[in-house]
């Protein structure tokens, strides 16, 4: 179970001058429930971008399965995107299709199964999340917590090795956060797949992971166990895991003295 | 370099940066018409139809109020021209080949700039915000072949058909306010109108609606790839789409009507 899956070497990405990612490094073993933890910006919804292939980095290598995935032409990178699914923050739905035909969209595209086939394994993803009723309804219908549910599922519908959830459990209430979190929690143990979740919700990240990191300003500050993250001397992330508003991440955002700003109006 | 040189040296760059992106774009998207459904990758017949009623058969109302009106107008502008020669009897002959060699398609063009251009750039350019391209993108599902294809399919069927329509609706018109206010007789406009017509008139037109639906669907599905921000991104994107199809169809039309006139 300590076999590595996924494993970024010294990732480097900079926007119009300015680093988002400065020299990552992680390693995902497989099976497990992986969190990338970090405030807004500092860099993980591009780390995300990075491993699910959207995004190129400037430098250094991402690994999955022994294979680096920054040289792939489109071709291996389709292949590669069939092995993994995602969930993204918002669910992205296609809002023209109902929930049976968003989850058996994949399955659709890449299979050659039988229109009666897919319909069964579209209830077995629903069942998993406990939509089965919810079939013939648009996505604009509802929830957000069942959106991001369906979301799920229709992750799952190729049964993917990996995983990735951004923000799973952002902009919900506490009860479906927790249903959000043992979910992903069940996922990953019955079906051993790995998951990468990049989030910003302490609570449900030490309750998941099983590994985690924490990133600011595009680097990693801290890698371990959720205990190892609790335990840790670094203000940086003391600060962020309690959240308080004194320390070293900064209230203020703006590089330039203030009072010389002022004056130069 | 002075500032004004800069900007508007940026401004030329950004120009041929899209004049280059559009361009892939569109090569992207005839790769997936034309070559890929040759190696396993076959056309979404089902949502190019649903979109031949989307933007096709949902247009035949506008289009033939606006044709059956600018039937009326060809037959009223010349009439009161040719009156002066005694000539009100070519105004048949004369409306039907204005409409069939320009009038129709331009129209049926510009109508539907406004109705799918609009429409494509809007749709595509809220899926793109909401992450749902890419969604199907990580899907492994290209979005060219999905959104674009049927699409552009759509619309290089459904505008040559509606612009025949627009020629019929448009004639009719003509005889009506020919033969009812002006008063030529009915089997003379009639005849004269077969008359007049050569299959080179319908075809000049054909063809020219087919660039337009290139244009038309190109520009829609390109401006909704490239939309930035949210909500206000999507409008901008949408007006610019609007603005540049219309612009383009012209051109277009422009170049096009003077390539026939020289060389057929």
């Amino acid at each position: 179970m300590t076999e590595a899956l996924l494993e970024v070497k010294n990732l480097i990405k900079s926007f119009e001058g300015r680093v988002v990612l400065d020299g990552i490094n992680l390693t995902v073993e497989r099976g497990s429930v992986f969190a990338i933890m970090g405030g807004s910006g500092c860099g993980k919804t591009t780390l995300l971008r990075h491993l699910i292939g959207v995004v190129r980095p400037d430098s250094g290598q991402i690994m999955v399965g022994g294979q680096d995935i920054t040289l792939f032409d489109e071709n291996l990178m389709d292949g590669y995107r069939r092995r993994f699914g995602m969930m993204f923050q918002m669910g992205a739905l296609l809002n023209s299709l109902s929930v049976h035909d968003n989850i058996a969209l994949p399955l659709r595209e890449h299979t050659e199964l039988d229109e009666k086939i897919i319909g069964v394994m579209v209830k077995m993803k629903l069942e998993l999340v406990g939509l089965r009723d919810f079939e013939h309804l648009k996505p604009a219908q509802l929830s957000g917590g069942m959106q991001k549910r369906v979301a799920l599922a229709r992750a799952l519908a190729l049964d993917p090795e990996i995983v990735f959830y951004d923000e799973p459990t952002s902009g919900l209430d506490p009860v479906v956060t927790g249903v959000i979190s043992q979910l992903i929690l069940d996922v990953s143990k019955r079906m051993g797949i790995t998951s990468v979740v990049v989030t910003h919700d302490i609570g449900s990240a030490f309750k998941i992971a099983d590994k985690m990191v924490v990133l600011f300003r595009g680097k990693v500050v801290a890698e371990g166990t959720p205990k190892d993250i609790q335990q840790s001397s670094d203000p940086l992330v003391q600060q962020f895991i309690h959240g308080s508003p004194d320390g070293p991440i900064p209230l203020r955002q703006s590089s330039k003295d203030y009072l010389e700003d002022l004056l130069d109006m | 370099m002075s500032l004004a040189a800069a900007r508007s040296e940026s401004r030329i760059i950004f120009f041929l940066r899209h004049i280059t992106s559009i361009s892939c774009f569109f090569n992207e998207t005839m790769k997936w018409t034309l070559v890929k459904p040759f190696q396993g990758k076959p056309i979404r017949f089902r949502a190019a139809i649903t979109q031949m009623d989307e933007v096709g058969v949902k247009s035949i109302p506008i289009m033939g109020l606006v044709s059956f009106v600018i039937g009326i107008i060809m037959v009223l502008q010349t009439a009161y021209q040719l009156e002066k020669f005694g000539a009100v009897n070519y105004a048949a002959s004369l409306a039907a080949v204005a409409l069939t060699r320009e009038m129709a398609p331009l129209l049926t063009a510009i109508v539907l700039a406004g109705r799918v251009s609009a429409a494509f750039t809007a749709e595509l350019g809220t899926m793109l915000v909401t992450e749902e391209i890419m969604a199907l993108e990580v899907m492994a599902i290209s979005p060219i072949a999905y959104l674009v294809v049927p699409r552009f399919i759509a619309m290089v069927v459904m505008l040559p058909c509606l612009t025949v329509l627009a020629d019929v609706i448009g004639i009719i018109g003509g005889y009506f306010v020919g033969t009812l206010a002006i008063g030529i007789r009915s089997a003379l406009y009639i005849h004269n109108t077969v008359d007049a017509l050569l299959m080179k008139d319908i075809m000049s037109g054909l063809v020219k609606s087919v660039v337009f639906a290139v244009i038309i669907a190109m520009v829609g599905c390109y401006m909704a790839f490239v939309v930035k921000g949210g909500a206000e991104g999507v409008g901008k994107a949408t007006m610019i789409s609007v603005v540049t199809s219309l612009i383009s169809i012209i051109l277009a039309d422009c170049l096009f009507t003077a390539i026939f006139y020289l060389f057929f």
